[in-house]
């Protein structure tokens, strides 16, 4: 089956395999920064955008991305740097080990698009779904704290 | 640069998604391996036919035990885990015979057509029915001890616990169980095995111990270390995981790529990593502690064990560590403690984290407690009273000369907890309150950095350095970047000794072709050991490039900005840019017989105190508050050094309150994240302190010492006596799940 699909801002037609997952479908197209930690939706480490809205690509079948905009880790860089919530983390510290870092990134940035200035319970509820085996999450939520305000300054211009 | 702040190198690649772990390559004609293991506990294996694996179209070849072209081991301490099983099964998921195919799809539906015909044998699941005479016996003639089942027994004899007791107005005995905790790296295990000219294999993987799979593969191909190659790919998490295990991962992936004579990759799915691999050992700790009206400590009476499955692996250290902690950071006159470790028909333990330590502190921590409590004195002051401190002896006798913070840390701890203010306010809730109820909290503990006096050949690094032509530094090192951020520390050391900017260095990823054996990234010992030879390389340099600069008539002062001329001269000239640096841990020693010598080189210590709230309805107990001591040193790099603390407060929390894996007739009953519950950004404190004492170590690099796996095993005792607080009921297994905590209610 043959389907057509946006992955970071570029058109793709691609060939799937029946079964095939969008996680699957992704890395075998080499954005490898979309991280498989289970394969059973419980870690995060595969989110994607789709649509906009962080979902678990190793629970999403590759054909139901066909018409739709998918954007991983590699696409939320532009030529003017990193997104403030890369630069947040790459600051706060807030990646160790790394695999669990685009998920997580990709969950903030979904987080931080529908909701301009979440609370903390609100941030510890918009990546509850992200599993991260070695920082403690307490750098991650000051990061995140931090991407929240440069946005906010950025709106403001 | 030492405790400066910067950014790491590595992160800017992992936040981009750029970051390539084992899965992430891919070389030409690679094949994909799969494993066909055992499904049940213990069999003598009467058939294997892989006949119909080898007609699947996509198959490219087998192989099977007899196929092995060096030893059928994977070598770990005592050689008794065979990379394949041959002819006997000794757990449930131990590998039998591999495949390899054009792809993973392919080779996950082959594993199913194997047909394997089992002759059952008797087996046995827990340590303690292990140790009955009339058990089956499981371990195979590697055994080091005459009973069957008992890997290995060990004991300290100081003083006389007798008399010590006599000594004592109180006297209290505890016994307590801890179960699996797993160590759900992000990343699984896997390995890539690339067969290179003449004969060579390399192995790309994700790993804390490249010469560990160096050695393990060597013996397994048969072949000269000298052909094999190990590169250390980006390692998503470890915690002790992937410091025994890769080394069996590597062997199997090598042996497929040595017959197929092809590059080989095998990476386990997450059911199979948490169903196949090491965990931390299930322990039975009984625990008998003296004290003084006053609360000194007269003496304590150890004997624990520990689930080790079906092979020794690492038991024998984890069980040696264990030991060495069990009698905490305290001044203790007369100790006696035994420790064993059991075969059972399980999957083998191995490093986690504290190494056989967390277990033991569990216990020493409440008994402290329990003193406490029965002789009216305050939790956090009992710590206070019997806190070594330089002068004093341990446990084994080791009389400790300098770096010793964990008085410090005790009081440091209680000031930024406002403990007493804390305790008022915790009692006045707990009346007001009718069905929740707030706890609190302390743990002291200490840590022996290095892998001490049970292995002391194995505390040496080196380190090779070279001046490019443009005055950049290029660094190898044989220690492992795995996440805890070793490559940032080692090149703010590197900064700090050549008077190099961060940004001019370089380190590389550990290529064991690159640098002698420079032990395990184990027992906290990475900053430490790597820094040591980083700074014996940078000494060296350093010389040769005075040499240049006054030849140069470059005045000392101006070296540094002028480097890139320095480095010039060396091209032009043909002089020789590289060095290399070398480092060997202190002198320890330890007498089997006694258990008494000077185990460690040195200790790092901590205190951290938690605040809980128990639901007493739901039985569920949530972390509100925690603060966090710690002694290491000199502390390189505090972004990184908290972010070691936070993150192992969090896995200690899963390991008090969460993490389990129930056993069945041997089969492991959790099979993903679904069922084996860590910790989320849900489950940690409102509030996190960490704060740091730095009681220098002078034969550490800038005096650091090391960190990595103290504050897991801090916090999951700081987090049980909490619960315990709040519940002013005994707790004394783990972990502390709704249900346990609304057992201990009623």
């Amino acid at each position: 089956m043959r389907i057509t699909l946006t992955v970071n801002e570029a058109k793709r037609e691609l060939e799937i395999e029946p079964g095939e997952t969008l996680l699957e479908l992704l890395r075998r197209e080499g954005y490898k920064g979309v991280k498989k930690g289970c394969g059973s939706g419980d870690c995060g480490a595969c989110a994607v955008l789709l649509d906009g809205r962080a979902v678990n690509s190793c629970l999403v079948l590759a054909a139901k991305a066909d018409g739709r905009k998918v954007v991983t880790v590699e696409g939320l860089a532009d030529d003017e740097g990193l997104h403030p919530v890369q630069q947040a983390f790459l600051e706060e510290g807030a990646i160790q080990c790394g695999y669990c870092t685009p998920g997580m990134v990709i969950a903030a940035v979904d987080l931080l698009t529908h909701n301009s200035s979440p609370s903390e319970a609100q941030i510890r509820e918009g990546i509850s779904g992200n599993l991260c085996r070695c920082t403690g999450y307490v750098k991650q939520i000051e990061a995140i704290k931090i991407a929240v305000e440069r946005m906010g300054e950025g709106a403001d211009d | 640069m030492i405790g400066a702040a910067v950014l790491r190198p590595d992160a800017i690649d992992k936040v981009r998604g750029e970051a390539r772990f084992v899965d992430d390559l891919a070389f030409p004609g690679m094949l994909h391996a799969a494993v066909i293991r055992g499904t049940v506990p213990h069999a003598k294996i009467c058939k294997l036919d892989l006949k119909s694996v080898s007609k699947h179209p996509r198959v490219i070849c087998t192989l099977t035990a007899n196929e092995i072209p060096g030893e059928n081991v994977v070598h770990v301490i005592y050689d008794d885990q065979p990379a394949l099983a041959d002819e006997i099964v000794r757990y449930i998921g131990e590998p039998i015979a591999l495949l390899a195919a054009e792809d993973r799809t392919s080779a996950n539906q082959a594993v199913k057509l194997a047909t394997i015909n089992y002759e059952e044998l008797p087996a046995v699941f827990d340590s303690l029915s292990a140790l009955s005479p009339d058990a089956p016996t499981v371990a195979v003639p590697a055994a080091t001890e005459k009973a069957p089942n008992l890997f290995n027994a060990m004991r300290i004899r100081k003083g006389d616990v007798a008399q010590g007791f006599a000594q004592a107005d109180v006297i209290v005995e505890g016994e307590y169980h801890t179960g699996y905790q797993e160590h759900a790296y992000l990343e699984t295990q896997g390995a890539i095995a690339v067969p290179e000219l003449n004969g060579a294999m390399a192995i790309y993987g994700t790993m804390q111990c490249p010469f560990y799979v160096q050695a393990a593969v060597a013996k397994v191909l048969g072949l000269p270390l000298s052909k094999v190659r190990v590169i250390q790919t980006a390692t998503g998490g470890a915690f002790g995981g992937k410091e025994d295990v890769p080394s069996l991962v590597a062997c199997l992936a090598a042996l497929l790529a040595w017959k197929a004579r092809r590059s080989v990759k095998l990476v386990f799915d997450r059911e199979e990593d948490i169903l196949t691999t090491s965990k931390r050992h299930p322990s039975i700790v009984r625990y008998k502690s003296g004290a003084k009206a006053d609360g000194t400590l007269t003496a304590i009476e150890v004997d624990f064990v520990y689930n080790a499955g079906a092979y020794q692996t690492l038991s024998p250290a984890v069980l040696w560590r264990g030991l060495m902690h069990a009698a905490g950071p305290y001044r203790i006159p007369h100790v006696k403690i035994d420790g064993r470790s059991v075969a059972t028909n399980t999957v083998p333990c191995g490093a986690f984290r504290g190494f056989g330590s967390p277990q033991v502190i569990f216990a020493h921590e409440s008994q402290m407690d329990r003193l406490a409590e029965r002789l009216g004195i305050d939790r956090l002051e009992i710590r206070r009273r019997n806190a070594l401190q330089i002068g004093d002896e341990t446990a084994t006798k080791q009389r400790l000369s300098e770096s010793v913070g964990v008085l410090q840390t005790i009081e440091k701890a209680g000031r930024l907890a406002h403990w007493e203010e804390r305790l008022r306010k915790v009692e006045a809730f707990n009346a007001a309150s009718r069905d929740r109820r707030r706890g609190l909290g302390i743990s002291s503990v200490m840590y022996g950095v290095g892998l001490g006096g049970k292995a002391p050949f194995l505390d040496k690094a080196g380190a090779y350095m070279k001046l490019e032509a443009d005055g950049s530094i290029g660094i190898a090192v044989g220690t492992v970047e795995m996440g805890q951020g070793l490559t940032t520390a080692l090149t703010q050391i590197a900064s700090e000794a050549l008077s190099v900017p961060f940004d001019r260095i370089h380190l590389a990823p550990v290529d064991s072709s690159r640098v002698p054996d420079s032990g395990p990234t184990v027992a906290s010992r990475g900053t430490m050991m790597s820094g040591l030879a980083i700074l014996d390389a940078a000494a060296k340099l350093k010389e040769r490039i005075r040499t240049v600069a006054k030849d140069l008539h470059i005045p000392k002062n101006e070296i540094p900005s002028r480097l890139k001329e320095i480095a010039q001269a060396f091209f032009m000239r043909n002089l020789d840019p590289a060095v290399e640096g070398w480092a060997q841990g202190a002198p320890v020693d330890w007498d089997e017989e006694t258990g008494l010598g000077n185990a460690y080189f040195v200790y790092a210590y901590a205190t951290h105190i938690a605040q809980v709230e128990v639901d007493l309805t739901t039985g569920e107990a949530s972390v509100e508050d925690f603060v966090a001591v710690h002694d290491s040193g000199r502390i390189v790099n505090h972004q990184l050094a908290s972010g070691q603390v936070e993150g192992g407060i969090a896995q200690g929390l899963g390991f008090a309150l969460m993490e389990d894996i129930p056993q069945e007739d041997g089969r492991l009953m959790t099979t993903g994240f679904t069922t084996y519950r860590i910790p989320t950004i849900r489950d940690i404190a409102a509030d996190t302190k960490v704060a740091f004492v730095e009681a220098l170590y002078s034969a550490g690099p800038f005096g650091a010492k090391g960190l990595g796996e103290v504050p897991l095993m801090a916090s999951h005792t700081a987090v049980s006596r909490a619960v315990a607080h709040a519940l002013g009921a005994a707790v004394n297994t783990y972990p502390l799940s709704p249900e346990r905590v609304k057992g201990s209610v009623a």
